[in-house]
């Protein structure tokens, strides 16, 4: 496919996940000023840092007073998953130059690499594929920043915005994400070990319990493909 | 001023933690490692949203007939099984949860 026709289909695909981000970009904007960040600030971070989990997070704790190190270090533990996405994504995007590896990377959130890898994964030999990450990527950002301005100028307006249960838009968003990929018996099993354990280590602080559940689910997926493989037990699901 | 320190703080650690691999482009995974990271979106995502279903403020087990976020969760896995759409999923969700929502009065309305 040309460039522009991965460019624009990779904005296309990422449609649906703006949905899922609006309401967090519009309620990120309302509450920032309450925790202490004048408007600049507000959109400077959605601008600059662009982590929603993290940024809610950050301004939570700057409201109740939490020390720099403190913000960054919770900044550095919710955003571990990345470094995974971007330990998936590396062998995809190795042959580019430094100047598309690194707006890439910036532009590589949850939403973005959920999409862009299933692009990955289609067989066509495609050599534009970079310009679908690109389009994934502008498309969130896009959305992001817009929402937050929108909750900046109007959050006040809608009396406990907060309280909407909006967050439940994430829970939609991932779920979206995660069953069509629960196609065989290991990433059944990986998803099923990643929720008891999250469970059980739930209040762990720094969404620790978070990486712990990734790190058991990911080592009972590969532990059970790689025992149907050795003994062919395709059956067993 | 400290605000912007902070924002830029988190700028750099944001950034470090996604271009962490791809600043090695001659870097090539064992197959292990490649094997293990088809699980990543599976394990991270359903380790996010489990939680979030059970105790939706994150501290509390919410595992109770006026818990929306179970309820509205379960649906929108059911959306997702029977029509693999995602923007069915998150729209019927959404719809689904503050229906539920409404008839529970738990908007602020």
């Amino acid at each position: 496919m040309s460039r522009q026709h991965e460019f624009l289909q990779g904005l296309r695909d990422m449609l649906p996940m703006l949905l899922g981000a609006m309401p967090f970009g519009i309620i990120y904007g309302s509450l920032a000023g309450a925790a202490g960040l004048d408007a600049w600030q507000t959109v400077g971070m959605s601008v600059l840092v662009f982590a929603g989990s993290a940024q809610f997070i950050a301004i939570s704790l700057l409201g109740g007073g939490a020390t720099l190190a403190v913000l960054w270090l919770t900044t550095l533990v919710v955003n571990l998953r990345h470094a995974l996405y971007s330990a998936t994504l590396q062998p995809f995007v190795r042959h580019l130059p430094k100047r598309w590896r690194v707006p890439l990377a910036f532009w590589l959130t949850d939403e973005a690499f959920a999409v862009v890898q299933q692009r990955y994964a289609q067989s066509d030999d495609s050599p534009n594929k970079h310009w679908y990450f690109l389009g994934a990527g502008l498309a969130m950002y896009g959305n992001w920043v817009s929402c937050t301005l929108i909750g900046l100028v109007f959050g006040q307006a809608v009396p406990n915005l907060a309280a909407w249960g909006l967050d439940f838009a994430m829970i939609a968003t991932f779920v979206g994400i995660v069953v069509p990929m629960l196609r065989n018996c290991p990433q059944i099993a990986a998803a099923l070990v990643a929720a008891v354990t999250a469970l059980i280590f739930h209040d762990l602080p720094y969404k620790l319990g978070l990486m712990a559940a990734a790190f058991a689910g990911i080592v009972v997926g590969v532990a059970l493909e790689r025992y149907q493989r050795s003994s062919l037990q395709q059956e067993l699901c | 001023m400290e605000n912007w320190i902070l924002i830029f703080g988190m700028l750099a650690i944001t950034f470090a933690t996604r271009y962490s691999l791809f600043a090695f482009p001659t870097l090539r995974f064992p197959q292990a490692v490649r094997q293990a990271l088809h699980y990543v979106p599976t394990a991270v995502l359903t380790a996010i949203v489990v939680p979030a279903m059970l105790l939706p403020d994150g501290l509390n087990w919410a595992l109770s007939w006026d818990n929306a976020y179970l309820l509205a969760g379960l649906a929108t896995i059911a959306i997702a099984v029977a029509t693999r759409h995602l923007l069915a999923t998150i729209g019927g969700g959404l719809v689904i949860f503050f229906l539920l929502r409404w008839a529970m009065g738990q908007l602020p309305i």
